[in-house]
């Protein structure tokens, strides 16, 4: 335990204009009209929780339904429906507004900006995303229930969705808008709003990784909006663009959508990769190892995002040569993500390393989505994915890259930087269970499911044959006992926030590099009013 | 920390990670269940399955490479053991070397790879074509040189016990979810090509034991073949979701020895006659 712990009050020796905070007094004008860059970070955070645990709950549905052979529990319409939902929900619920609101946080305090480039359209952005997904939610409730095509909504099927098709592409668009006007706000704030001292090659991995993260962002979600708007005009439009009797195709639409859904991948580990370029070198107590390179990583693993999107559909019959173009585009992304591996490892190699809770996820992070890189990369071999494609094998790899990639990577930057938004520190010893069954269960739940699709069992599918049984119950038991888990989660933040007695130091770890960690913990509601002097030792890069 | 401290250290995180490894990727199999792709009955899942086990067997070798470099490292350099931090953060030469290396494994992976998928690719020689037409939910095959077409759907005891609290155990079926009332019948030893579309939404047409899977497409034709080594019978499911019932769409290959397979397509014309 090094963490420092200080009782005494820290924004003491503070400047007089710091404690001059001009919160807003009334709930509404707070919450509901803030420009605030914390503010509105803490609502997307609370907003993602949410939707991390209802897309969590229809999890359970699905697990429970998958516990044994035969059908228990749901008809197989609205196990479909669970799927498709359940994807809806934690990619674009949970996982991207999570690290808008860590953006939203971060970025100003580490760049030393006083707040956001845009606060009033970032206000907007948020509070867009509540009623897109209220209406997604609602789906259910309607006649036809919810959507059931998947998350990737491949036509034909998907214009079999009942009544709630439109209102699906609409809380599509909405999210997309969203997704846009945040992009647009971190990249306006990035270029314009740094301290003088901090250039680009000395920012913060997390902010390298958001800038690049929000290029991609607006490349690619106007072409979902496109090919959900293609779809639209199809319903109800007689448009034929994914009709081939109409003289359109059904191919057509997946290539659009997985343009969009590669990069998006990518949108969702990119802010990860940089969480653990923070984390690992605070609690090794050593700089980030390969700065550059990891930056040069970061841009070149986006630029192949571009470039490798039909590897999601190789079973759709491409040419030979398109087949020979993607596979080979493919196997070259492990080249940079191999860099980032070795780069964190080395970063690690002679530290004087402590394991809180925050480091704790931070390898965990490195070890499982390093095993979700590797069977990405058994993936990529075209061939052999004439058998992997579709099966339990894909789940379990992309399962492996979002859960204990992306999602522990949050919940590392939740206890690591939690003491500095609340000004408390959080229960290490809660943290810590947390942390070990959280990794304890999700390979419980996930590992099985690469013996299960390697055996055959084909996905979104709400029975099997019994030859699939046991793994698939050890799968549920793993599923039900993390989500149980994630409880502890909600607890451990709650107690953080609302009944920690033990107040946060400044810099909070011993080890703790940035601009950030200058401030008071918590921050003043407006931080950084002048700009800070960058200078060398503050930062936590070191070459 | 002595060096040979560091190397004593490594080698038990080492057998320790090996021992983890075996544990997770071959104790499994002890249990009696499958947990590996099938090698399959043809010359294409054959490939196949060597590819898959090249490419896995590079990747576990990579995985404890550097797992075993962080566990030695997350054993040793901690704080607990009074290790100070070093104080380097960059190496061009480490860094050139850990770009390069993978991408000659990759360029050394590439090579089976790309063959596998040429063979895949060349429908040349085919002696018999059969077209595999998806619908909601059920398959239908034409035997385009013996005039012989049916459909293919699940079969009724199957579908009995896969309703909603049917009070039906799936174990009491016999291939429970994975049988047919009309098996797709083939010959083994010929070359086979399938022309494969759809009538509604996309499907996919996936026998593991021939060693690939192909889209069912509304409106365009997909082409795969196949050439059977050994008789037997050989089950699949759709892969593709597509709709309600996706679950309930699977597939029988019945392989025959020529004179057997002679004397079914000869029954089967002389029913076709008799209507």
């Amino acid at each position: 335990m090094t963490t420092e712990v200080s009782y005494e009050d820290v924004s003491e020796s503070h400047d007089a204009h710091e404690h001059g905070d001009h919160k807003p007094s009334g709930f509404l004008d707070r919450w509901l009209f803030t420009t605030n860059h914390k503010d509105i970070g803490t609502l997307y955070l609370i907003f993602s929780l949410t939707m991390f645990l209802i897309g969590g709950a229809m999890a359970m549905v699905i697990r429970a339904e998958l516990f044994m052979p035969g059908l228990q529990l749901v008809q197989p319409e609205f196990f479909n429906q669970m799927t498709t939902m359940h994807a809806l929900i934690m990619v674009f619920g949970a996982v991207m507004p999570a690290w808008v609101g860590f953006a939203n946080w971060l970025i100003p305090m580490m760049i030393g900006a006083p707040d956001m480039a845009l606060p009033r359209m970032n206000n907007w952005s948020f509070w867009i995303l509540p009623f897109a997904f209220t209406m997604l939610l609602s789906t259910l409730f309607m006649d036809s229930g919810g959507p059931a095509a998947g998350w990737t909504m491949y036509p034909p099927l998907m214009l079999q969705t009942g009544s709630s098709f439109a209102f699906v592409v609409f809380a599509v668009h909405m999210m997309g808008v969203s997704s846009i006007m945040g992009s647009i706000n971190i990249i306006a704030t990035i270029f314009n709003m740094r301290a003088p001292g901090m250039r680009l090659l000395r920012m913060p991995m997390f902010v390298w990784t958001w800038l690049i993260t929000a290029f991609l962002l607006i490349a690619v979600m106007p072409v979902l909006a496109g090919a959900v708007t293609m779809l639209l005009t199809d319903h109800f439009f007689g448009t034929n663009f994914f009709n081939a009797a109409g003289g359109g195709d059904p191919v057509m639409f997946q290539h659009i959508f997985w343009f969009f859904g590669h990069p998006e991948v990518y949108i969702m580990i990119l802010p990860a990769f940089g969480v653990i370029s923070e984390i690992l070198p605070t609690f090794s107590r050593k700089p980030l190892f390969g700065y550059s390179s990891m930056v040069y990583a970061t841009a070149t693993i986006a630029f192949l995002s571009f470039i490798v999107w039909a590897h999601h559909m190789f079973t759709v019959g491409m040419p030979l040569q398109g087949e020979l173009f993607f596979m080979y585009a493919t196997m070259l992304i492990s080249v940079p993500t191999g860099v980032k591996v070795f780069n964190w490892v080395s970063t690690m190699w002679k530290g004087s390393m402590t394991f809180e809770t925050p480091m704790l996820f931070a390898i965990g992070f490195v070890v499982l989505f390093t095993i979700g890189g590797l069977s990405g990369l058994m993936l990529a071999i075209t061939a052999a994915d004439f058998q992997y494609h579709d099966t339990y094998f894909v789940v379990a790899h992309f399962h492996y890259v979002l859960v204990p990639g992306a999602v522990f990577a949050l919940m590392a930057a939740t206890y690591y930087w939690l003491p500095k938004f609340s000004g408390h520190m959080y229960s290490e010893k809660w943290g810590k269970i947390h942390f070990w069954l959280s990794a304890i269960f999700v390979n419980v739940l996930f590992f099985p499911q690469h013996y299960l699709g390697l055996a055959g069992m084909p996905r979104r599918i709400p029975d099997y044959s019994p030859q699939f049984a046991d793994f698939n119950m050890i799968s549920s038991i793993g599923g039900f006992a993390f989500g149980a888990t994630q409880l502890i989660f909600v607890g451990v933040i709650i107690h953080c926030v609302y009944k920690s007695k033990v107040k946060a130091t400044d810099r909070v770890w011993e080890g703790s590099r940035g601009l950030e960690w200058t401030l008071t913990s918590p921050p003043a509601y407006h931080s950084f009013v002048t700009p800070p002097l960058v200078t060398h030792n503050m930062l936590s890069r070191a070459d | 920390m002595k060096k040979e401290n560091t190397i004593i250290v490594a080698l038990a995180v080492l057998a320790a990670i090996v021992a983890a490894t075996w544990l997770i990727l071959v104790a499994p199999g002890y249990t009696g269940n499958h947990i590996n792709m099938t090698p399959g009955v043809t010359e294409l899942s054959e490939e196949h399955y060597d590819l898959h086990m090249i490419v896995l067997w590079v990747c576990v070798v990579i995985g404890i490479g550097v797992f075993t470099v962080m566990f030695t490292s997350i054993f040793l350099h901690r704080k607990s053991r009074g290790h100070d931090a070093a104080k380097f953060s960059h190496s061009t030469k480490a860094e050139i070397i850990w770009t390069i290396i993978p991408v000659l494994i990759l360029v050394g992976m590439a090579v089976p790879a790309t063959k596998a998928l040429v063979k895949m690719e060349d429908f040349t020689g085919a002696e018999m074509t059969v077209k595999i037409t998806g619908f909601q939910w059920r398959w239908k095959y034409e035997y385009l040189d013996q005039d012989i077409s049916f459909i293919s759907s699940l079969d009724p005891d199957s579908n009995a016990a896969r309703q909603l609290n049917s009070g039906i155990a799936p174990e009491s079926i016999d291939n429970y979810l994975l049988d047919v009332d009309h098996p797709l019948v083939l010959p083994v030893g010929r070359k086979i090509k399938f022309l494969i579309t759809a009538d509604d939404v996309i499907h996919s047409w996936w026998v593991p034991a021939l060693g690939w899977k192909r889209d069912a497409i509304p409106g365009f034709i997909n082409e795969a073949w196949t050439n059977i080594d050994k008789p037997g019978t050989y089950r699949g499911q759709c892969a593709e979701l597509c709709g309600k019932d996706h679950g309930f769409m699977p597939i029988v290959v019945i392989a025959l020895a020529q004179d057997e397979f002679d004397a079914w397509v000869d029954e089967q014309v002389a029913k076709n006659n008799v209507k």
